[in-house]
């Protein structure tokens, strides 16, 4: 289990009793729709996952409740490396294809200047 | 025709994907969201793998990567409008989510009050100096930790701001005998953010010479004097995140819409063309003159409102479709002047990488367990 001890913990692993690897609801410890939503999109884009979804346990509460029920005993940590992983290159690429068009921007109003 | 043929499409739509007599809509259904009359229809993402029978949605990163595509439309000072096209909407609210409460900016936190003897209560005047933008790099500055409470000026050059607000209000001596007018009867009477002065902590003065520390806006009033009243302050800017305090949010305002789609299902002439032009927004229809009579033809959906007024008029309603294109965002980010808004998406796509990274590193720390 993650984070026991003196640390505030990040990551929690709940199972049902009696549930196999592929049944999991993890506790991600200060997220909200945010990266709920998101992870839950990129979980679900993936053909071994029959469910994903999360909930937020109380308003007041800061963490999210993020369920992955696998397909063929998979577990479910596999499809939640898998979307933080293609999230995270999401996220490399939407960074590179703006900072690509800002700089063209950026050339051609210089260059607008020059010739002015 | 035109008509006949539109309406039982758009009832087979609504029963759903199942049916393979339909696969010309289900395009539409994935794709585009509905501006119906009673509703919006097809609003929620239905692309996921087993969905649809014959469409592999599996997640492809090469297939995201050659869809995807940005444009910045407007950029100035303050002010970014750039269209996101290729995502979905999970992804673009976590964008517009992270730069309204997650993108992090430095702001008044602690307010030593020496002397307060204006009408305006201490607690009100804290309250609106948290709320003037301050100036400064929050990349360049640490958080304040939260364990380090007790010591009263803990902060340090890494992650504080000294600032110093210190006015004290006179009579004008030269001001002429019946005058009534403020402004001439008194010097410093009116307080704005520009008094605001930055003190430098540490070797701050050096690392931060060409910085011009201090409030983005000069003019903001924060109190009003009358002679002998003073106010003598010393304030803390630290590091921290709009989820925390609105005053650290970095955006005046972040949101983004989707792009409108019209499509006129059959000629409109005429009459018709004049009031179907009238029913959106300036621009969005334009009259071409066609052997002598007015054609209606879509030029620029982009600036429609999408107030779906033709729906109003019945023998235009049949005649148009209204939809939304569902991943294409046109965002729009306003920043408080801060940073610049191109700083503050890059910003935000930081982030939502770092919240990825922090559960990837606890996924192998337990691992390893």
């Amino acid at each position: 289990m993650a984070g026991e001890g003196e640390k505030k913990p990040v990551l929690e692993m709940v199972q049902a009793d009696g549930a196999d690897e592929g049944c999991v609801t993890f506790v991600l410890h200060d997220e909200d729709h945010t990266l709920g939503n998101s992870l839950r999109y990129m979980v679900m884009k993936n053909a071994d996952v029959e469910f994903c979804g999360y909930s937020i346990t109380h308003p007041s509460e800061s963490k999210i409740n993020f369920r992955i029920q696998t397909r063929g005993g998979i577990p479910a940590t596999e499809p939640l490396r898998k979307g933080l992983n293609d999230l995270s290159d999401v996220c490399q690429h939407v960074l590179n294809t703006f900072q690509v068009r800002f700089c063209i921007l950026e050339i051609g109003r210089s260059r607008c200047e020059l010739t002015s | 025709m035109y008509h006949e043929a539109a309406l039982p499409r758009r009832r087979r739509g609504r029963r759903g994907s199942k049916m393979a007599a339909n696969m010309s809509n289900v395009e539409d259904i994935r794709s585009r969201v509905l501006l119906g009359e009673f509703g919006v229809k097809n609003v929620h993402t239905t692309d996921f793998p087993g969905n649809y029978p014959g469409y592999d949605d599996t997640w492809d990163m090469q297939r995201f990567q050659k869809n995807f595509t940005m444009d910045i439309v407007d950029l100035d000072e303050n002010c970014m409008e750039f269209d996101m096209v290729g995502i979905d909407a999970a992804i673009a609210n976590a964008f517009r989510r992270i730069l309204l409460a997650e993108v992090p900016t430095m702001a008044v936190e602690k307010v030593f009050i020496y002397n307060n003897t204006s009408i305006i209560q201490d607690e009100v005047l804290a309250h609106r100096l948290g709320l003037i933008p301050i100036k400064a790099d929050p990349r360049l500055f640490e958080y304040r930790n939260a364990g380090e409470e007790s010591g009263e000026d803990a902060g340090s050059e890494i992650d504080t701001i000294q600032l110093q607000l210190k006015v004290k209000c006179s009579r004008n001596p030269r001001a002429s005998k019946d005058s009534s007018d403020p402004q001439e009867l008194y010097l410093n009477h009116m307080v704005y953010s520009g008094d605001m002065k930055w003190m430098p902590i540490g070797n701050q003065a050096d690392v931060f010479a060409d910085a011009n520390i201090g409030p983005v806006h000069d003019d903001i009033l924060i109190a009003q004097l009358r002679p002998g009243q003073e106010l003598d302050i010393i304030m803390h800017c630290v590091k921290g995140i709009g989820k925390d305090h609105a005053k650290f949010s970095p955006v005046a305002t972040a949101s983004y819409r989707l792009l409108p789609e019209i499509t006129l299902l059959e000629p409109i002439e005429g009459e018709k063309a004049e009031r179907l032009k009238r029913c959106f927004s300036r621009g969005v229809i334009h009259l071409e003159e066609l052997n002598g009579k007015k054609v209606a033809m879509v030029v620029n959906s982009r600036l429609d409102t999408c107030s779906r007024e033709v729906l109003r008029h019945d023998d235009l309603k049949n005649l148009v479709k209204l939809g939304r294109v569902r991943d294409h965002f046109i965002f729009t980010v306003e920043s408080t002047g801060v940073l610049p808004p191109e700083v503050l998406v890059t910003e935000a796509i930081k982030v939502l990488m770092t919240k990825c990274q922090r559960f990837l590193n606890e996924l192998d720390n337990t691992d390893m367990e």
